[in-house]
């Protein structure tokens, strides 16, 4: 029987359907389940409380990343030092007590492995193509890097996963994000993604599961594809895709979650014929051209906010929609900035480089590669690097990175999502300015009154070092055409 | 589990702001908390610092209904964003669009999220400002004391489970023949998802290992 050509998205939702109701909600079983310390507490009281079991524990795996500190976590004689916080204490205490109580596996405070949960799954080989994967964390889209139906959920979907190992689900429409072309000189994943939210807007993907495609998302390494569906969210989709390939698979052979000999062999087969069938229908593309990428960055306090780095602070006035022209304005009364004013002329007093989009290796380097031989400006309050993980952290120790960074005046952190939420001691303080490699710009995002300017790990480098939000290719040596 | 709902009748927040996210209407440092309850005293704090916000004029004091503007609860999954409004009394959100995570977390916290066009939700923040509102899941419609009558969706599980106050994971519960059916044939086309006992404690040590 022939069937009609499907896309990624179709076919995953299509192997996950367990039953369809008459009103169109579907029952799709969940594959695999990321557990974190803030998001998890209620929902297993509630587990507790109506006396129900973890149906599939094995399917699931648990790390503290939201609040934990980033300072070292063990004393000389390697016993675990007190947090601080009553309450990241106590919720740190209740992530373990609960995993330990429903026989999940934990990655602790002072696991050689610990890390933030996106940046975990992957490495640990526990984000597989073709699995529907889920977290009490809206950055889940990031594993769709790797073929995998991955979302966000609220608590209380937190504890229907745990206790049935499936949600009730409406399926999404399709968008496909083409990105033609080559990147040009010093233009980075997280350059892309900026300009793909400044493109579509944050609430342009709602309702929508984005596929990426295009030459540009296949030229990537995994880890670029990581920073891009990581924000998939930010453009208002609840997850990001992109077709497993040979890189992808390159990626997780021989992780230690991932699968081996026989079960290897028929896996690949199955992850082969997942990519999107010639001739699917989405039910909305947008095409970008590469060479229209510039270095970018936010100016507001959407991520929607975007523009290239050699471009200046929008005149509220110039938008034509009367809410978008008031929302500018209070943006950029929060912001602390004036029309006009261009963005390499703004002078920043913080440095975020970490977070679920850009702390892995490939991060790290490329931020390494600009502060090498240099130092960070006077005017530089802080300077944080904290890798996505403790393996992530031992590959840049043995590679020589730390040294890169603490010469140049930069902290090295123990992993941790850190000051990209400010739940721990890593803040920015009021009024005060921050170049971050992190995903959100929010009013309040990085602490109270903090103003947050979204940048790839390059630029916050480029920032860092000359103290203002700088055009990285200016310090690559290249030109800026 | 949420009680039962039907309708929802009495003053509005007559807001109207876009693109509010969830970060907005809970902050992050109130997040620490182990339980459900108590959000609402840290709900929109950074908008509470505005002087004249409508969150603290006693005329809209403990309303519940709030109406927003396009993209809300946009951001961070958290559903202590559902769980702060809850606490604060809001028991319906009306507002062009939401973000997905938020809309099916509302729903699952007893608060009816209404989509509505731009123009009806202005419509609505004006008649707000002085007058009552009510949103009527039986007829699914928000009507004013005028001539106002704006028709919504909602899909109709959620409007049943609004409706009924139902525990979604004990109705799931119920499906569980077809759920362990579908995990014996998925363990023959796809036996790599079930993760081997043996798998789990090389990895990272196992359960409990801190």
């Amino acid at each position: 029987m022939a069937s009609r050509p499907l896309t990624l998205y179709e076919k995953i939702w299509a192997d996950h359907v367990i039953e369809r109701r008459d009103d169109g909600t579907c029952l799709i079983y969940i594959d695999r389940h990321l557990v974190h310390e803030v998001t998890s507490p209620q929902a297993f009281a509630g587990l507790r409380a109506a006396g129900r079991p973890v149906r599939r524990p094995e399917l699931t795996l648990a790390v503290p990343d939201h609040n934990l500190p980033t300072t070292p976590r063990v004393d000389a004689a390697g016993h675990m030092l007190p947090i601080a916080d009553p309450e990241s204490a106590n919720q740190l205490a209740a992530l373990e007590a609960n995993t330990r109580e429903f026989g999940i596996d934990y990655i602790g405070a002072t696991d050689p492995a610990q890390g933030i949960v996106h940046v975990v799954g992957p490495e640990q080989g526990f984000t597989l193509p073709g699995t529907t994967l889920v977290c009490g964390d809206s950055h889940t889209s990031a594993h769709g890097a790797l073929g995998a139906l991955a979302f966000g959920i609220g608590t209380s979907e937190v504890e229907h996963v745990l206790a049935t190992q499936t949600l009730l689900l409406q399926q999404s429409k399709t968008m496909e994000v083409r990105v033609d072309g080559t990147l040009g000189f010093g233009v980075s994943p997280k350059d892309v993604v900026l300009a793909i939210i400044g493109r579509i807007g944050a609430a342009g993907g709602t309702g929508h599961v984005i596929e990426y495609t295009g030459g540009v998302i296949r030229a990537m390494s995994v880890e670029g594809r990581l920073t891009v569906s990581n924000m998939s969210i930010e453009g208002g989709a609840r997850a990001g895709l992109i077709a497993p390939d040979e890189t992808t698979f390159a990626y997780i052979k021989g992780r230690p979650m991932a699968p081996s000999g026989e079960d290897w062999e028929r896996a690949i087969e199955a992850w082969r014929r997942l990519p999107t069938d010639a001739g699917a229908v989405y039910d909305k593309t947008v095409v970008l051209d590469a060479t229209d990428i510039a270095p970018s960055l936010t100016w507001g306090t959407s991520p929607e906010d975007v523009v290239p780095i050699t471009g200046v602070v929008p005149d509220p006035e110039s938008f034509a929609d009367p809410a978008k022209r008031a929302a500018a304005a209070k943006s950029l009364d929060y912001m602390g900035l004036k029309p006009g004013t261009r963005m390499q002329d703004v002078a920043v007093e913080h440095i975020f480089i970490g977070s679920c989009t850009n702390s892995r290796i490939e991060d790290l380097r490329a931020a390494a590669a600009v502060v090498k031989g240099r130092h960070v400006a006077d005017r530089i309050r802080q300077a944080l690097v904290v890798p996505g993980s403790g393996l992530v952290k031992r590959q840049a120790e043995a590679e020589g990175l730390d040294r890169i960074f603490v010469e140049a005046g930069f902290q090295w952190r123990e992993p941790g999502c850190s000051m990209c939420l400010a739940m721990n001691p890593d803040k920015v303080p009021a009024g005060e300015r921050c170049a971050s490699t992190s995903n959100r710009n929010f009013v309040g995002r990085q602490g109270p009154g903090a103003r947050t300017h979204l940048v790839s790990p390059a630029m916050a480098a480029a920032a860092a070092v000359t103290g203002r939000l700088a055009d990285v290719r200016e310090l690559m040596g290249g030109g800026t055409a | 589990m949420a009680e039962p709902i039907t309708t929802v009748e009495g003053t509005a927040y007559p807001w109207g702001a876009k693109n509010i996210d969830t970060d907005i209407i809970i902050p992050a440092h109130w997040l620490k908390t182990t339980t459900r309850e108590g959000l609402g005293k840290g709900a929109f704090e950074a908008v509470r610092a505005e002087p004249g916000n409508v969150f603290d004029d006693p005329r809209y004091a403990g309303s519940p209904i709030l109406i927003a503007g396009e993209n809300f609860g946009c951001g961070s999954s958290r559903e202590h964003a559902a769980w702060a409004l809850a606490d604060m009394g809001v028991k319906a959100v009306i507002a062009p669009s939401y973000s997905d995570i938020f809309s099916g977390n509302a729903v699952k916290n007893g608060i009816v999220p209404v989509v509505l066009p731009q123009e009806a939700v202005d419509r609505l923040v004006e008649v707000a400002k002085d007058h009552p509102v009510t949103v009527d899941l039986e007829t699914m419609t928000v009507t004013t004391p005028f001539q106002d009558r704006f028709s919504f969706d909602l899909d109709p599980f959620r409007r049943m489970c609004l409706m009924q106050g139902l525990d979604e994971i004990g109705l799931t519960l119920a499906q569980d023949t077809a759920i362990s059916k579908y995990e014996s044939g998925m363990a023959q086309s796809r036996p790599w998802i079930a993760r081997r006992a043996a798998d789990a404690g090389v990895a990272v040590g196992g359960a409990g290992r801190t």
